[in-house]
């Protein structure tokens, strides 16, 4: 979907890019073109900045999710029904860029991932590969085996109520490490929350079976 | 805070080409109801006894197909030629399809190719996409006919948990009725809307949809006209139908009869559910039908009837946990319970739901009309605007086939749409040039137990050794719920892409002869859409360049600017007539003619910044007012 021509092969424009239908300067970041209205593509932004929030991990979901159907309101394809097809294959680019910030932002577990993603703490799809800390991995272990041992749907729901009581505390932690900007910390209980995640996971699957 | 931007509406708008009248369309398992907004209210569209429900059943007698009450009257004297139910089989296989005491209440064609079942109706075969179409069409007469105009656009309602086949497949039967699709919109989205809109309802609300053949259940959350869906789930193949299959399996097992043929299957079926009906209303019924001579006559109370259906009624209570489940909410969190669907007036559903969800159902709008008076409302707000918005999730999770038959998830059940993501897999061989990417939907592990989408070959990738090379899968889903996957090995940059043909969906050949054979004009109403979208294309750019004109035009001399104008009006005077190449053509020539335009504006632009003045600033004396 070729919607932005760069003119002139100026490079980067002075931050500027053709606008698509009327072909006449338009900043980077603009939703419309402020000459012709026309919606522009998505560009490349971080999800902060494009739902209009401030980096950080302490965000109000109220506010995120305002946030997010103001944006959706205005650039959902819906709103381009009667439009060309190329305004509205922009506009479904604008909504999926949208959903994809609204849902890692709206998970604390993948907002701090991607937080650290951002400060280059950890690349993509390297997560579970970075365990070094052993005694975490033989907790893992350990509550797996609990898990897996653990008979009756009652005995399965009191090992959920603990690790879902631990997530809590996690998120906390996590919480005060991006306060204090202690990134190795918040990478640390970012892993546990990760491994507290898929047990809650496994946990309700087991408790699932048990209940057909 | 929301960024400053402009109202793209505040642009005229030149034409009332794209105003057109659109429908609402609830395309039902057994009945479809077919409503508009007139005014500023949605009004089913009934015929001359006041009856909005048209019965999805087709009879094959004639030239012509015959469709609903008329169709439905000929089925005692021929049932091989009268087919019912047949949005159970949209977009399905052969094995999907319920049989009754092994009869089938639809004789399959052979078909070796396998794909979408075909169903042999006297001496022809016809395909449940044509089937679908024949209602489609006998939907917009009726609108038509109302109107006095042709109706060319339409919001068709699928169930939440139709899967990627289904919905192409009900898109492909639009097309071959001549109706373009503004929307497919899931059901119990409809419904919200209708009453959402109806009492301006905020919070969380959940919508149980027992239809003929479907059920979904949904929790939407209300918020000054956004309808968000958070969570849906269901059974694509559980409804009313069950009911009446229960019921008529009960009576053969009474009676002692056994091997039907399908015609006798049908009108077992359509006596069981006349049965079912009265005992929403009475105490006991009798189940009545002449088979082979046959008759039989069995006396039910509704408690017995009760006793057969309660397991499948549980069935759609397991569905309304998982779904709160996956909200992470629990039944207090929920607001308000709306019925949809003509099986909700069985008593016994609505106590089990009142009882699951600790409170009394709303069913203010009559159930078997809700849905397509949601439809006709979004028809409404896609065609003339509107402040309402809906916000639809993916119902089922996508993923690709691995190693082993393993099912790789890339898109989780209940994401929002429209969505796009990716990911990274690699070859397993050395030396291995070609993947086969096999897209597939389900929640389950394995690839047998998913149902299969489609499958395509990435051909031409560099010899390397196993595991060297980086094929980056992507799969994007649009608005409507459709599957579009494409795939890239990154290393080299050589790419395959295909929108996912269903392996149960047609073959652009099937179509392309079916819209040939069509009875309609589908073929010339697809080529005046053509045109249509051509003008549409061709005026946002007139305008555009009105806009850039007004604001920059004193940068172009003399001579430029009457090329320019020259190239502009050629483009209007092909606007103004019937040829689609001609417009194209007129595009292209006034893009050639502002591009000298275009780099001036641009290269004022930069300068402007380069003396030090700030983006924002340009761009705000320039700018109009308006804000979100």
């Amino acid at each position: 979907m070729a919607v932005v021509q760069q003119i002139g092969g100026n490079g980067a424009n002075a931050g500027f890019v053709s606008c698509w239908a009327c072909k006449g300067p338009v900043a980077g970041r603009a939703l419309f073109c402020h000459t012709c209205g026309a919606v522009q593509p998505p560009g490349s932004v971080d999800h902060f900045a494009r739902l209009g929030l401030e980096r950080s991990f302490d965000i109000d979901h109220d506010h995120l999710e305002k946030q997010y159907l103001g944006f959706q309101r205005v650039l959902h394809p819906d709103r381009f029904a009667g439009k060309p097809a190329k305004e509205r294959a922009i506009a479904e680019s604008q909504a999926v860029a949208l959903n994809e910030a609204y849902e890692t932002l709206d998970d604390p577990l993948k907002r701090a991932q991607y937080l650290l993603r951002l400060a280059g703490i950890i690349s993509e799809g390297t997560i579970d590969k970075t365990v070094a800390d052993q005694a975490l991995l033989m907790e893992a272990m350990e509550k797996r085996e609990a898990l897996s041992e653990a008979e009756g749907v009652d005995a399965i729901e009191q090992l959920m109520v603990e690790e879902g009581k631990g997530a809590i505390e996690l998120l906390s932690v996590i919480s005060k490490a991006f306060a204090a900007d202690d990134l190795a910390a918040a990478n640390r209980a970012v892993l546990r929350l990760t491994y507290a995640r898929k047990l809650l996971e496994e946990a309700r699957l087991k408790r699932a079976a048990l209940e057909e | 805070m929301l960024l400053q931007i402009h109202e793209p509406g505040e642009t005229p708008e030149p034409h009332a080409l794209e105003r057109s009248q659109a429908i609402g369309i609830d395309l039902g398992t057994t009945n479809s109801v077919v409503a508009m907004v007139s005014g500023s209210h949605p009004e089913v569209l009934r015929d001359s006894h006041g009856e909005g429900l048209v019965p999805s059943v087709v009879a094959y007698l004639g030239e012509e197909p015959v469709v609903g009450k008329a169709a439905l009257a000929e089925l005692p004297r021929h049932p091989d030629r009268v087919i019912a139910s047949v949005k159970r089989l949209m977009g399905r296989g052969l094995g999907d399809v319920k049989r009754l005491a092994g009869a089938l209440p639809y004789e399959v064609a052979e078909n070796d190719k396998g794909g979408m079942v075909r169903l042999r109706v006297g001496d022809r075969v016809v395909s449940p996409v044509e089937i679908s179409a024949d209602i489609l069409k006998a939907l917009k007469t009726r609108a038509e006919e109302k109107l006095g105009h042709r109706v060319e656009k339409a919001v068709i309602t699928v169930p939440a948990y139709f899967d990627d086949a289904a919905r192409n497949a009900t898109k492909d039967a639009a097309r071959l009725a001549g109706l373009e699709v503004l929307r497919l919109v899931n059901e119990p989205t409809a419904a919200a809307l209708a009453y959402g809109l109806d009492s301006a309802a905020e919070g969380i609300y959940a919508v149980y949809d027992l239809g003929g053949g479907t059920f979904d259940i949904s929790l939407l959350k209300l918020q000054k006209g956004v309808f968000q869906v958070l969570a849906t789930g269901g059974d694509s193949a559980l409804g009313g139908d069950d009911f009446d299959h229960a019921l008529a399996e009960w009576a053969m097992k009474r009676t002692g009869i056994a091997g039907l043929t399908s015609g006798e299957a049908k009108i077992l079926l359509q006596a069981a559910r006349a049965a079912k009906e009265r005992l929403t209303m009475a105490p006991g019924a009798e189940l009545k039908a002449t088979i082979a001579g046959h008759e039989i006559r069995q006396s039910i109370d509704r408690g017995t009837f009760e006793v057969l259906i309660e397991p499948l009624i549980g069935r759609t209570l397991r569905a309304c946990r998982q779904v709160l489940e996956d909200a992470r909410l629990t039944a207090a969190d929920v607001k308000g319970v709306v019925l949809v669907g003509g099986s909700t007036r069985v008593p016994l559903v609505r106590a089990f739901v009142a009882d699951f969800f600790k409170q009394q159902p709303l069913a203010d709008i009559d159930p078997d009309e809700v849905v397509a008076v949601g439809a006709a409302l979004q028809a409404h707000a896609l065609t003339r605007g509107s402040d309402t918005l809906l916000l639809d999730v993916i119902p089922l999770s996508l993923g690709i086939e691995t190693m082993g038959g393993i099912v790789e998830k890339v898109i989780e059940r209940n994401t929002p749409i429209p969505v796009t993501k990716a990911q990274d897999f690699t070859t397993y061989q050395d030396g291995q040039t070609g993947m086969l990417i096999h897209a597939v939907q389900g929640e389950r592990e394995t690839v047998d137990a998913c149902r299969s989408l489609g499958r395509f070959e990435l051909t031409g990738i560099p010899s390397m050794v196993a595991g060297a090379a980086r094929i980056r899968v992507t799969f994007a889903v649009d608005a409507d719920g459709l599957l579009t996957v494409s795939a890239e090995e990154r290393t080299t940059g050589v790419k395959a892409e295909i929108a996912v043909k269903p392996s149960y969906g047609l073959s652009d050949e099937e179509m392309a002869t079916m819209l040939r054979d069509s009875l309609t004009h589908a073929r010339e109403d697809m080529e005046r859409r053509l045109l249509l979208e051509s003008r549409v294309e061709a005026e946002r750019v007139l305008l555009a360049l009105a806009a850039a004109l007004k604001a920059d035009g004193g940068l172009l001399g003399p001579a430029e600017r009457s090329e320019v104008d020259r190239a502009a009006s050629g483009l209007r005077q092909a606007v103004a007539g019937e040829d689609r190449a001609r417009i194209h053509a007129g595009m292209e020539a006034l893009d050639r003619a502002t591009h000298g335009f275009a780099q001036k504006r641009m290269d004022l632009a930069i300068q402007a910044a380069l003396k030090g003045q700030r983006l924002d600033e340009v761009e705000a004396g320039m700018a109009t007012d308006g804000a979100p």
